[in-house]
């Protein structure tokens, strides 16, 4: 059961300043270009090269901003991608606690009220969903996590334009795809 | 120093992730179809009590204004933003939630991350074609607030304190989520997903 709003709400926005207050505001889609980089250049390893001042990439959107992503992605041990692996530790000992591992090994109960007990077609709409998702939010240079959330908190204007889009999309789509539920 | 930050601070959101019903397909889709909207009235809350606690830490000090990071508008974020809201409202999965889903056991957040992996892939693959469109051109000033935040980096669009106003919208924020209905969608409500 999901805390109350309030409770919740607070807890949450308590995160976002702590992250604010100690490092720098949260982020999340980056990381899997980051992720991305890592596999390409273990696969490929003149993917990422360092120079003299830094790191560079075969890629021109891994090199891009003085190949920051590149230097990330050859120190992975770097603060955004242990950020994104803390999550999943706690998110995961967040649903230990609360004995959550049952209900998530079944298919979302909206889902089945739409769709029935059909795994494999879930599984690919969530495939599809993926793909389009981080490909938008690298388009839009962020996430539900640093443009919504990390954006509107810093009253930033890009923050404002990703949220109105993203929600002009969503809410169609949705009550289109899920009648049900 | 700064990792062990990122796994106190990762851990902690991912945790609050998990115990607002983020990680739930269910939850997300109810949000979207406007069905139930208590995730929206959580988030807005943590949008709202987090920009306050921000903006009145900087005006006492006790926060570091360069610590603030403000993303670049371009008419890409439109399309991207576009882009992403298909993607999160027909998997009930946006990035950060999908990523905690898979840690709670969910098998189609799995999926959502590869297809994730591979649409960030194409991106890369992709980009000097959008950067050649002049799509990812600054609009409305870049990296811009609404006010101007007294020792930012970052200019406002409009011509008054930044800090101010943002705990004046931070208020908003709050209010809003409290004003703001269980549901807008009166939609077969009979078949509410139960509690899980």
């Amino acid at each position: 059961m999901a805390l109350d709003w309030k409770i919740g709400g607070v807890l949450l926005g308590l995160v976002f300043f702590a992250a604010v207050l100690l490092v720098k505001p949260i982020g999340v889609s980056t990381q899997f270009v980051i992720l991305d980089g890592i596999v390409a250049d273990v696969a490929s390893p003149d993917f990422i090269t360092q120079t003299e001042d830094g790191f560079t990439s075969t890629n021109a959107y891994m090199a891009k901003s003085d190949g920051k992503y590149a230097k990330s992605a050859a120190n992975p041990l770097n603060y955004s991608f242990v950020f994104v692996l803390a999550m999943m530790i706690g998110a995961a000992a967040s649903s230990y606690l609360r004995g959550g591992f049952a209900a998530a090994s079944r298919l979302p109960d909206v889902w089945v009220a739409n769709y029935g007990n059909t795994p494999l077609k879930r599984y690919m709409v969530a495939f599809v969903g993926g793909f389009i998702a981080l490909y938008g939010a690298r388009l839009a240079g962020g996430c539900t996590s640093g443009h919504m959330m990390s954006g509107m908190m810093q009253t930033s204007i890009s923050g404002y334009l990703f949220t109105a889009a993203t929600f002009a999309a969503a809410v169609p789509t949705a009550m289109i795809m899920y009648k049900r539920g | 120093m700064q990792i062990l930050l990122a796994l106190l601070i990762g851990a902690g959101f991912g945790a609050m992730l998990d115990r607002i019903g983020a990680t739930n397909p269910s939850v997300l889709t109810g949000m979207l179809t406007l069905r139930r909207l208590n995730l929206a009235k959580t988030i807005m809350m943590a949008i709202g009590t987090g920009s306050i606690l921000m903006f009145g830490g900087q005006m006492l000090g006790l926060v570091d204004v360069a610590h603030m990071s403000v993303k670049s508008a371009y008419v890409g974020v439109l399309i991207g933003g576009l882009m992403l809201g298909v993607g999160w409202a027909i998997s009930g999965f946006c990035p950060g939630t999908g990523v905690c889903a898979a840690a709670t056991g969910r098998k189609d957040a799995v999926f959502f991350i590869s297809g994730g992996l591979l649409g960030a892939a194409a991106y890369m693959v992709t980009y000097p074609a959008w950067k050649a469109s002049g799509l990812l051109e600054d609009i409305l000033g870049g990296k811009v607030t609404l006010g101007d935040v007294p020792g930012s980096k970052f200019d406002g669009l409009f011509a008054v304190p930044g800090d101010i106003l943002g705990i004046l919208i931070g208020v908003i924020f709050i209010l809003v989520a409290y004003v703001l209905p269980h549901s807008l969608s009166g939609l077969d409500k009979g078949a509410e997903v139960p509690a899980e």
